[in-house]
């Protein structure tokens, strides 16, 4: 085979598994769009904060130290021990269940019937506050996250392609293990959704908020579930992603690749998110390896967003979506 | 008792359609035009300039711009700091290829540049809706700020992949460049801002506000009764872009003098522009000023109470200015979704009956 | 009786020639037939009913007339001109203006920026000129503020000028919104329940401003309405739908009469 297209291979596989990443991010949106139509411009924020505690629970930080320091002139930063990675990780999940019915009290309560538009810009409001705290609560500095993921190249796959085409692929093994973790997730989400209780009252939720309510669901649980399945899932996408790139801000700023990956996908289809993340990968590595060295490089920061925009003008409801009919 | 409407008859409906109804506020605009015109560039130092006047002045002009779009036409953007990003790099282009034409001529046609731009990205709004076209002006954000960064025309093929601003004057004073008087900048700017509100606002009270409008609170009706959705927010569009493209170039050639794309005009700055409209108000010239001051004040004052006074590290302080403009976006959606435009109405409709509670 | 010159009423209006004439319309979504092969006319300074029980297309119907919905099947005649199908802000420019069944004014502008909005087919000001507010755009402002203030008066909505529309309880948003279509001086007046929801006092009311807008602008206009009642009153002529076919055309004492009509609205007995 042509060494040009063994690379275009390798290429596009490293961008499937890119896309996976997004697929993660995203699929946190599609979960709170289904449950309460609001598009949580947040998500990534969550998932960097749930990174940025995770880190911290771990190594055994003292949260506010910056503040506490700077009023009372202190020099506390840590109380001396690190946790194990499980016991970081529950209480991380923990901390987001509280951070979802924080939410839930503090903000959702109070724009119900809303315009999805002003929820929308509640979020982003949500992502300041949430970024803020994150700094302020654990420090700013890019921090290093390490739960004992297996990383590095996969020999198995490299000596395996070097065999058949005398070329070894370079495949992550963090990948490999997003690949992984995030079909798990997708299965548990559609088990829970399908067959238990409170997946039909979910589902109830998203189909009609009033006719829900009328028998009888509290769609105050329901919020509050699905903020604390999201803050789950944004807490595997930080692990995901702090393990592979570092926890700082720039994390939160790859979790927007996740809503043209929803456009692409459509705001409430899970097999969107998963699909729409792949094409986006995949798309954006692609272009870049063809087109990037005639226009000057880093064509990644625009394409997602480009592709999506074309998209849309042509199917306004995204690939999964239903057709919209208006009345009047 | 002082400010009242009584006695204040109209007999004709153009002035029944004026700017300010009632005397009183008549008189305020009037005594805050002749301080900001009379006063304040005999007094303006470097400092109040820099820190407080100019951002001001030219974060005014850029919420009045997207005040048009958001807040009249309904359409969300968060391309702004693209959009400022064309007007700065138009003008750059503008002002190293022409160096003889005044320097107001280039900023306007900045202005102009961005308008065209601002339409091109404006065209898929006739088929995408709410928050998908938000996210769709993403778009231009990244794609302009990457545009500006890499093709090296643009920033004349400088070293640092910085633009400069070179020095230009009018009627012999300078205005741009690094010896630029601070009452300069801050009249330079302050003209220009007094005369574009003062034509947002013609076309605010206008047809084409009302067809702004229109789309804006129903746009399937709006088509049925005879305003065609595409020529409408093109002109939102265009218009909006003007505003921020004017902005833009401002920011670049008056306020920085130096500017590297991804910095000045990231998407930091098309969510500082849009908070700037939400806390000030949805579809309010008042707003827009309002909006602008408050988030121009607000670090200032937070740095000079935690860094200043209370002695706290500078990036703490930038996290809880975070933390408060995040929180402060939240709380103004709840509490009062039209902004301090609409507590301004408030108080002045508590005013007007004041002494009496009815 | 009827003649291509048109006829006399009853109260003896003199009701003009072919304004709009529907041949074989019909509409579909999907697989599922909401018009089939409908036909009739409406003359130059007649009201013209539209009656059915629900769902038996009457919306769709006026969504046809007013270019909203495109038949799949059928022509659109409208002032002896075949129409080629257009957008709604065509259809509105061509002289046809109209109320909706579940209200659709601008709820963040005054009462009096919503009927304003009703003249903007016939204002004609430029954007730069808008812009300056002088000459040209000022003038024409206040030319069509006039009109419009002819209109409040008629509505007797004067107190209302400056509220937002948002604020309105129910009959008065109703009121403004029928501002709003006469507004722009329409050839067709379309009217989409314009009593629906209203307590008997605003409906004579309601009445009243329609019988009006037709005696003294000559308006014609087409309604669909549910009380019989009314529609017997009002109308000169009816049209009777049901399960999206017509079943009934003609002056209401004959729609009345008719079995078929009976049947529909009553059911059907069985042996």
């Amino acid at each position: 085979m042509p060494d040009q297209l063994l690379y275009a291979i390798e290429v596009s596989l490293n961008g499937l598994m890119a896309g996976i990443m997004y697929s993660l991010v995203a699929l946190g949106f599609v979960l709170i769009f289904k449950a309460s139509g609001i598009f949580n411009y947040a998500q990534g924020v969550l998932a960097l904060f749930a990174a940025l505690t995770l880190v911290g629970l771990q190594q055994g930080q003292i949260p506010f130290s910056h503040v506490i320091n700077a009023i009372f002139g202190t020099d506390l930063h840590s109380f001396g021990w690190t946790l194990p990675s499980v016991v970081a990780i529950a209480l991380t999940a923990l901390v987001m269940v509280g951070m979802a019915w924080l939410i839930e009290r503090l903000v959702l309560k109070h724009l119900v019937n809303q315009e999805p538009i002003i929820l929308f810009m509640a979020t982003i409001g949500l992502a300041y506050f949430l970024e803020g705290l994150g700094d302020v609560m654990w420090g700013a500095d890019i921090k290093k996250l390490d739960v004992g993921l297996p990383q590095g190249i996969n020999e198995t796959i490299d000596a395996v392609t070097f065999n058949a085409f005398g070329y070894g692929f370079f495949i992550d093994n963090l990948d490999i293990i997003a690949a992984f973790v995030a079909a798990a997730l997708v299965l548990s989400l559609t088990l829970f959704s399908q067959y238990t209780k409170y997946g039909r009252a979910l589902r109830a939720v998203a189909d009609d908020h009033q006719a829900a309510l009328s028998v009888g669901i509290s769609l105050r649980f329901i919020w509050v579930l699905v903020w604390s399945i999201a803050g789950f899932v944004a807490l595997v996408a930080g692990i995901m992603w702090g393990s592979k790139s570092g926890v700082q801000f720039s994390l939160s700023l790859i979790a927007l690749k996740a809503l043209p990956v929803l456009m692409l996908g459509g705001f409430t289809s899970i097999p969107g998110a998963i699909v729409g993340g792949l094409i986006i990968g995949m798309g954006e590595k692609l272009f870049e390896f063809f087109a990037g060295p005639l226009i000057g490089g880093a064509t990644e920061n625009w394409f997602a967003y480009v592709l999506a925009l074309l998209f849309l003008v042509f199917r306004p409801q995204g690939l999964f979506g239903e057709k919209i009919i208006e009345r009047v | 008792m002082l400010y009242r409407e009584a006695g204040d008859f109209k007999t004709s409906y153009v002035k029944d359609s004026q700017t300010f109804p009632i005397k009183a506020d008549r008189m305020a605009y009037f005594a805050l035009l002749a301080v900001a015109f009379g006063v304040v560039p005999f007094l303006i130092n470097d400092y109040w300039a820099n820190a407080v006047f100019v951002p001001f002045l030219i974060y005014a002009i850029a919420a009045i711009g997207l005040n048009i779009l958001t807040g009249y036409c309904g359409q969300v953007s968060l391309g702004t700091g693209g959009f400022m990003a064309v007007g700065a790099y138009a003008v750059y282009k503008l002002m190293t290829t022409f160096p003889d034409v005044p320097i107001l001529i280039h900023v306007l046609l900045a202005g102009g540049v961005t308008a065209i731009v601002g339409v091109l990205f404006g065209l898929p709004s006739l088929r995408i809706k709410g928050f998908y076209l938000a996210v769709a002006t993403l778009a231009a954000q990244f794609f302009l700020v990457w545009l500006f960064n890499k093709v090296p025309w643009f920033y004349n093929y400088s070293a640092s992949g910085q633009i400069t601003a070179p020095e230009r004057t009018m009627f012999g004073i300078a205005v741009t460049g690094a010896s630029t008087p601070a009452w300069a900048k801050y009249l330079f700017c302050l003209v220009i801002l007094v005369a574009l509100a003062w034509l947002a606002r013609n076309l605010t009270r206008g047809m084409i506000g009302r067809k702004w409008m229109a789309i804006r609170d129903m746009d399937i009706a709006a088509e049925i009764i005879g305003v065609n959705p595409l020529t409408t927010k093109l002109s939102a569009f265009a218009v909006s872009s003007f505003f921020i493209g004017v902005s833009g170039a401002l920011f670049f050639a008056v306020y920085l003098g130096a500017a590297e794309v991804g910095e000045a005009f990231g998407i930091n700055k098309s969510f500082l522009i849009l908070f700037m409209v939400i806390i000030g108000g949805l579809g309010s010239m008042f707003g827009s000023f309002a909006g602008a001051a408050f988030l121009v004040l607000l670090p200032v004052l937070l740095k000079n109470v935690l860094v200043g006074g209370l002695g706290w590290p500078t990036d703490l302080a930038a996290h809880i200015e975070l933390m408060i403009v995040g929180g402060l976006i939240i709380v103004f959606l709840i509490l009062e979704p039209h902004g301090l435009a609409q507590l301004w109405r408030v108080a002045k409709e508590k005013l007007r009956l004041w002494p009496f509670p009815h | 009786m009827t003649t291509d010159e048109g006829y006399m009423t009853a109260d003896g209006r003199k009701i003009g020639g072919v304004l709009m004439e529907m041949k074989n319309i019909t509409l579909r979504f999907g697989g599922v037939k909401a018009i089939t092969d409908i036909s009739f006319d409406i003359r130059e300074g007649e009201i013209r009913a539209i009656i059915g029980p629900n769902g038996a297309g009457k919306s769709s119907m006026l969504n046809v007339i007013s270019g909203f919905y495109v038949p799949q099947e059928g022509e659109v005649w409208f002032r002896g001109k075949k129409r080629a199908p257009m957008k709604p802000y065509e259809v509105a420019r061509q002289g046809i203006a109209r109320t909706f069944q579940n209200i659709a004014l601008f709820e963040g502008m005054s009462v009096l920026d919503n009927i304003m909005t009703g003249r903007l087919t016939l204002m004609q000001a430029g954007l730069a000129s808008q812009a300056l507010w002088w000459g040209a755009a000022q003038r024409e402002e206040t030319a069509h503020r006039e009109k419009v203030e002819k209109i409040i008066d008629f509505l007797e909505i004067q107190h209302i000028r400056k509220t937002p529309v948002g604020r309105l309880p129910y009959g008065l948003k109703k009121r403004v919104e029928l501002a709003r279509a006469l507004a722009a001086e329409p050839k067709l007046l379309l009217l989409d329940e314009p009593m629906a929801g209203m307590n008997v006092e605003e409906k004579e009311d309601m009445c009243r401003f329609i019988l009006d807008v037709n005696d003294e602008f000559g308006t014609t206009i087409a309604l669909i309405e549910h009380d019989m009642g009314v529609v017997m009153d009002l109308s000169d002529r009816v049209v009777v739908m049901d399960y999206g076919k017509k079943i009934g055309d003609g002056p209401p004492e004959e729609v009345r009469a008719n079995p078929e009509v009976i049947r529909a609205y009553l059911g059907v007995e069985h042996a």
